[in-house]
């Protein structure tokens, strides 16, 4: 009680009218914040000449037009791309987990000259901008005809290349005890199988994070395809949603609004289940 | 069953291992040999994906390059060309401007939400949520393509205006206001940097507040005192994070004005400018040495934020 009047000096009343006070706040600015995501959610439903005379969230009209075309707007359906952008993710993550949790536990627990070296590499390039690579990049995935594929997206991942996941898992393996694997080890387990039976289970929640970053990002990701990606059939969903853009009319944008909203679908979902991975993560790395 | 010479006797994982006394220099030891098979992806990597490249964009950012025939080099003539291009200066000025205004907003928001936030109010889930859910979806096209209708010609911010009796134009249109809107995008996007500094603000010990208050200090001085200096190592991490991320701000410049960066070059973001010099013109020896300038800067700027940073971070041991 001592604490509690030091901390509350006004009366009880008092403050719950500043709490009251204070989610009021709050509240109108988080719908002020969301009101643009309704605005679009709603729009996607409304008949495309209404959208951009009616600025109000309460549709009159509701109407699935705006999917049923945008779906077919340009010279492939949207199943398409939604399919091309689920393979480059779900191959996106595979390669991270793979190649990052492989190079963490080197850089965390195994003795080799460079390692120093190694880790400050892994280090700095986090902050390399990828424009400076990436034009030889192109240079040399053309020369091997890989334009229109999706090996120069996928090769990068499976070279773990995302410095950021790296330093991640390294930072997690370093908070475990190094007591089990050093059993592990005494047992007679090599640094293969330490790694997989002992490390890689308890690294489970660095994997959640990079998984899900690599699902937004990788879904999210529109420069590396917009670079590679030029036929309409292996095009990724951000770059059917900029053809789109590119084409727009005015009766356009119910259809780009729906669309628009289908990519976001994935995110939200994601969000939506691993809300708390997605907190902790950035909380812990200041990953976006 | 191990033989004496594997036994790993002196060398279990994570202990620094008696220097390399009684073994020949180039000896790999069994951790040694084990590293190197863990390390073919990232060195594979390593090698071909980052240190090559980023060699060869130095030495293609002094040739005359167009893919289709071979490089020619031309000494420091890029670089000569870029101190007369207009286009070049224009992209400069609206990635700076961007960066200085933009980055100090949004990590303002973020931390004024923060401090809001911590301590104790109720629903600080649900809060922390619908404000982070902005920054998760701000670089995707689908919202660059919405805020391209929320600030166009018959967009949201007009029809809202006209309801008041202001006629605004095009937001998007007009080279004085088409960059704010960016900044505004950038700024709905301060979810990510308030978690960090809610969880900063989470590591301050109550103790410290407490000593404040039998000191006298009343809540401004708590917040000068206590929470500014402990909180400044999380703003710098922030503003580090933030600074390089804006410097290479593409998909919401791209999108927004088409690719062409317009009107008038108002939303020419350096990267956009390094993409159409690369991959729209081919002219891919100037993109070069447009992008090798753009990392010097990042990592001149980054540099200096850490010099100043002794200055004005405060770190509890020191």
């Amino acid at each position: 009680m001592a604490t509690e009047a030091i901390t509350s000096p006004l009366p009880i009343r008092q403050r719950r009218i500043k709490s009251a006070l204070k989610h009021t706040g709050l509240l109108i600015f988080v719908a002020f914040m969301v009101y643009p995501l309704v605005w679009m959610v709603v729009s996607a439903f409304k008949p495309a000449d209404q959208i951009l005379t009616e600025p109000g969230i309460i549709p009159t009209d509701l109407t699935l037009d705006n999917f049923r075309d945008g779906w077919h707007a340009l010279n492939r359906p949207f199943s398409v791309f939604f399919l091309n952008s689920l393979l480059v993710t779900v191959g996106s993550i595979v390669g991270n987990l793979f190649s990052c949790s492989l190079t963490a536990y080197a850089l965390a627990r195994l003795q080799f000259r460079m390692r120093r070296v190694y880790f400050a590499i892994t280090l700095a390039s986090v902050m390399l901008p990828f424009h400076v690579l990436v034009i030889p990049q192109y240079i040399f995935f053309s020369q091997f005809d890989l334009v229109n594929t999706y090996w120069p997206l996928l090769i990068p991942k499976f070279l773990a290349t995302d410095a950021f996941f790296v330093f991640l898992m390294v930072q997690f393996i370093r908070t475990l005890p190094r007591e089990l694997d050093r059993a592990a080890w005494i047992d007679g387990a090599g640094p293969f199988l330490t790694f997989w039976y002992v490390v890689l289970p308890l690294m489970r929640p660095a994997l959640v994070t990079t998984t899900i970053f690599t699902f937004i990002w990788t879904w999210n990701d529109f420069f590396v395809p917009l670079i590679y990606l030029t036929r309409t059939q292996v095009f990724t969903v951000p770059v059917a949603l900029n053809s789109m853009v590119d084409s727009e009319s005015q009766s356009g944008v119910g259809m780009l609004f729906a669309m628009s909203l289908l990519s976001l679908v994935p995110i939200l979902i994601f969000f939506a289940v691993a809300q708390k991975y997605l907190i902790r993560g950035i909380a812990t790395t200041g990953l976006k | 069953m191990l033989t004496q010479e594997e036994r790993p006797v002196l060398e279990t994982p994570g202990e620094d291992p008696a220097p390399e006394r009684k073994r020949p220099a180039f000896h790999l030891n069994r951790q040694g040999r084990a590293a190197h098979v863990f390390l073919i992806p990232w060195q594979l990597g390593f090698l071909l994906i980052t240190a090559i490249p980023l060699f060869a964009s130095l030495y293609l950012a002094f040739t005359d390059y167009d893919i289709l025939n071979p490089p020619e080099w031309v000494g420091l003539e890029n670089f000569q060309r870029m101190v007369q291009d207009e286009q070049f200066w224009a992209a400069v000025k609206v990635t700076l401007v961007y960066v200085l205004v933009s980055v100090p907003l949004q990590l303002g928001f973020a931390l004024l939400l923060a401090l809001i936030l911590d301590r104790g109010l109720s629903g600080l889930a649900f809060y922390r949520s619908a404000f982070y859910l902005p920054s998760l979806l701000g670089t995707s096209v689908a919202i660059a393509i919405l805020w391209r209708e929320i600030f166009g010609d018959g967009g949201l911010i007009n029809r809202g205006l006209a309801l008041i009796g202001i006629d605004g134009e095009s937001w998007l249109q007009n080279p004085s206001t088409a960059l704010a809107t960016l900044i505004v995008l950038n700024v709905w996007t301060f979810g990510s940097p308030m978690v960090i500094f809610l969880a900063g603000l989470r590591q301050i010990p109550d103790e410290l507040y407490e000593a404040a208050r039998v000191d006298g200090a009343g809540v401004i001085r708590q917040f000068t005192n206590v929470t500014v200096p402990l909180l400044t190592p999380i703003i710098f991490f922030n503003l580090i994070l933030q600074t390089i991320g804006a410097f290479q701000t593409f998909t919401q410049a791209h999108i927004i004005s088409g690719g062409t960066g317009g009107p008038a070059n108002s939303t020419l973001f350096y990267t956009l400018y390094v993409y159409q010099q690369g991959f729209v013109a081919f002219d891919m020896g100037y993109a070069s040495a447009l992008a090798w300038v753009l990392m010097v800067a990042i990592a001149a700027i980054t540099a200096l934020h850490f010099l100043v940073s002794k200055y004005w971070v405060f770190y509890g041991d020191s």
